[in-house]
This record gives C-alpha cells, structure tokens and sequence, in this order.
C-alpha cells in the first residue's frame, strides 16, 4: 500500500479539524463572545466615549491575545480525549503535518476571531470606522496571527500530555507571545488615531515577520518530539 | 507453573496456518515478533520488565495478567506507541523504535480506546483515517458493511452504542489490512452476533499475525498459539499454547 503523501494528510486533518469545529463550536464562537464581552467592558470601565492610539492598540490585542488562548486550549482536546493522537501516530505519515494542519486551524480561528471582534472593536471603543486603515491593519492581524498560531500550536502540543493542560497552555504561551503582542501593538497604534492614521513602522512588521519565521523553524525542529514517547 | 524465568524465549510450533496470511507477502514462518529483555517504566514504576519471546508469523500470540499486570503496555510499545525502556523489539525484522515509521503502516491497533472522533460519523471516521494510509474509498465502504453498519454509517459517533463504536473500531484496525493485528480485550462490548460479524476481520479467520491481551481462559486459549502470563510486568508462563492448562492461567489471577 503507498503511504499518503503529505498533501493528503493535510487535507484530511484540516477537514477532521472543520467537521469537529462545525459540530461542536467550542472553539470560535467562544473566542468571539469573549472578545466581544471584553470590548463592551473596557467600553464601560474606561470611562470614555473612544480611544486611541497606543491605550486602542493596547486594548485590541491584549483582548485578542487572551481570546487565542482559548482557542489554543482546545486545539488539541478532542484529539488527547478521544485517541485522535495516538490514531494519527499509528500511521506512516509525517509528524510535521499535524503541525502544520492544527497551526492552519488555528490561524483560521484568529482570521474568524478578528472579523467579528475587529468591527465591534470599533464601534465599542474607536468611535470613529477603521476605514483607511483597515488593509494596514489586515497586514499586522495576519503577521501576529501567524506567530500566535505557530506559538499556541507548539505550546498546546507541550500542554495537551498534562494533567494541568488549561493551566499550562496559557503560562507557557503568554511568555512567548509578549514580543508578538509588543510588535503588533506598536505597529497598529499609528492606524488608530482617529483624525489622522498613518501606516505601521516597518521594524515592528519586520519584528513580527522574523519571529514568526523563527518560532516556525523552532517548531518544525522539535514538534516530532513532542509527540514522542 | 509461573515457571518461566525473565529471560525465557520460546517459539512456539508452526501451525501451517502462515502460508495463507491475508495481505502479507510471504516468506514462509518469516519472523513476526522477537522481544528480547523488554522493560518499560512508567515514572519510577516498572510496568514491564524482562520480557522475551519471539512470534513466527501467522501466529496468535495471547497475554494473560490481572488488571496493571502490563498488558496494554506490552501492546503499547509493539504499536510504536510507546517507546521501550531496555531490551529489544524487532517486528517484521525492523527495530523499535529506530525504524518504528517503516512497521507504523502494517499494524493494525485495537485498544480500549476506539481511536475515533465522537462528532464525527462512521464514515467520516474512517475516511479519516483511510486518508492517513493512503487506503481508497471502496475499502471504507467494504468495511462499513463488513461491520454491519451500512445503516448508521452517517450518524455521528456519539449517537451509537458502545458496541457499533467497538465494531467501527475494529474497521479502523483492520482498514490498512495490517500485517500484525493488536488486540486489547477485542470482545469487550460486543454482542455475540457483533464477535461472530468481527471475527473474519480480527479472529483467526482474518490470517494475520496477532497479539491479543485477554482475561478469558477458554476463548484465549483456543485461539493462541503462545502463550505469555504477566503479573507485575514480570513474565510468569511463557509456553506453546498446547502445553498450556487453563489452571496455570486462573493462577495468574490468585
């Protein structure tokens, strides 16, 4: 029999993941409604009818960051409680894809995550729309998401084989995520100024891009083993 | 009785039955299995130790043991799932765990998890993993129907019975057409009818090399070609299953 080539193996697990995802929503519509909720409280506890600039940029990713960590907590349950690991190791296929498959997963979470919770961010606390700022602000969101998602798959992988998963997903992958969250904040303060948005500096957007791409090769080096025995 | 020491390896006497193993390109009494001095430890607790026997293939190898005794370790590790601590494992001539990827694909894995996604259905379940052994549609189909459940093929998995989950299971075991089936306590859930439906697939009809962990004297006795009695982790009978009395068997459990 000819083992599957990577690209069929890809394709079946992102497939599983969205069959799982579409059934039990127990990842996006969560991550949503707590960033939602979180905006609607900062709305009311900050006091005033809008922000900008570096306290908007703050607020934004501090609430999407602590919304991925939801999504990171989940990515790999269905997978840990119900065998779908050891299923997966069993066949002769490369480790890396199931990286590769979950990081994509979630990726596409945060790019749901952002189309709901970016609008309501705006209309909560900018006060004024992100119009011609929004194909920067797409830039940064798909830079940051990339890291995060590189970062949250790696950690919930570590987390997953833990009797403190829920705990230890988010203490390992806050450390980590501080640099992308100082990247894309930075980056995104300029678009946020109401009257006159200007366009993200290029060293943060280079930030982002080179600790994606090494968090990505650290992540392809040692996924393997974190599956290991 | 309880007689074998640590380091005992037997093989037990050709059956006849290799020659006509379902899938396997033949060389005749090939070597399935050779266990060499096996130990696992789970922490500081030693879940296995001293394990060795070897298995010809086409054989059926049955483990005896109380609960803890290291059976599904000792399955754990022949599926590659676990890695062995000291000692040795060859199946079909390749080591564990260096060459673990090369035997990955023909073996068929059968535990007390059906290795299946509750949300999904039957057929999505194993077109899952079909996909991941580069096995085409028509098996899935084949199987579905060779497990009785062409009829709730669709319905998410949650919604079956623990037996039509136990049934999808042993399709799922058997989609690759594995060259060695390993079976933990294969029967539980299952309904006469459901054991007669299976049993092409995993019993000794199926052909194939196996090791089977069981509690039931009699029906593993009838079906094992060697016998391996664990207590401990420590291998207590290690013998030619037609030299084994069910009483030495019952004592494993005193």
């Amino acid at each position: 029999m000819k083992p599957a080539g990577t690209p069929a193996v890809l394709g079946a697990l992102l497939r599983k993941e969205l069959l799982v995802e579409l059934r039990t929503l127990q990842s996006v519509p969560g991550m949503s409604l707590f960033a939602v909720s979180t905006f609607v409280v900062f709305h009311f506890a900050l006091n005033r009818t809008s922000v900008s600039g570096d306290p908007a940029a703050g607020v934004l990713w501090v609430t999407l960051l602590f919304a991925a960590m939801l999504g990171v907590n989940r990515l790999f349950v269905a997978d840990a409680e119900q065998g779908g690991f050891d299923g997966f190791l069993l066949a002769p296929v490369s480790r890396t894809a199931l990286l590769v498959a979950k990081a994509l997963t979630l990726l596409a979470y945060l790019l749901v995550l952002e189309l709901i919770a970016v609008p309501a961010f705006g209309l909560l606390l900018l006060g004024s729309p992100l119009g011609q700022a929004l194909p920067d602000l797409l830039g940064v969101l798909v830079l940051a998401d990339i890291g995060i998602a590189v970062i949250g798959t790696f950690v919930a992988a570590l987390a997953v084989q833990t009797r403190a998963r829920d705990l230890l997903g988010p203490l390992l992958a806050l450390p980590l995520l501080v640099p992308i969250v100082i990247g894309a904040a930075r980056a995104t303060e300029p678009l946020l100024y109401a009257s006159h948005p200007g366009h993200p500096a290029g060293r943060w957007l280079l930030l982002l891009g080179l600790y994606d791409l090494v968090f990505g090769l650290i992540a392809y080096a040692v996924f393997d083993f974190l599956l290991e025995d | 009785m309880g007689e074998a020491g640590a380091e005992t390896t037997i093989s037990a006497a050709p059956d006849g039955r290799a020659a006509e193993t379902v899938g396997v390109p033949l060389v005749p009494q090939r070597e399935a299995l050779r266990i060499e001095g096996l130990a696992r430890f789970y922490g500081e607790r030693e879940a296995l130790a001293g394990v060795s026997l070897s298995l010809k293939e086409g054989q059926t190898l049955v483990v005896f043991g109380p609960n803890g005794a290291g059976k599904t370790t000792l399955l754990r590790v022949l599926a590659t799932l676990l890695r062995p601590h000291s000692g040795s494992v060859r199946i079909f001539e390749h080591s564990l765990p260096e060459d673990a990827w090369r035997v990955r694909g023909r073996i068929g894995l059968l535990g007390h998890e059906p290795l299946l996604y509750r949300e999904l259905t039957a057929r999505e379940n194993l077109r899952f993993h079909a996909r991941l052994h580069g096995v085409q549609e028509p098996r899935v189909r084949e199987l579905l129907g060779a497990v009785g459940l062409d009829g709730r093929a669709d319905e998410p998995l949650r919604t079956l019975s623990r037996g039509m989950v136990q049934r999808v299971a042993v399709a799922r075991a058997v989609l690759h057409d594995p060259w060695l089936l390993l079976l933990d306590e294969p029967r539980a859930n299952l309904d006469p009818a459901a054991i007669e439906l299976v049993d092409p697939l995993i019993g000794a009809a199926s052909r194939r090399t196996r090791a089977i962990s069981s509690h039931d004297p009699g029906g593993g006795l009838a079906v094992a070609d060697v016998v391996l009695g664990l207590r401990d982790g420590r291998p207590m009978l290690l013998r030619a299953a037609a030299d084994v009395d069910p009483g030495e068997i019952a004592e494993l459990y005193r």
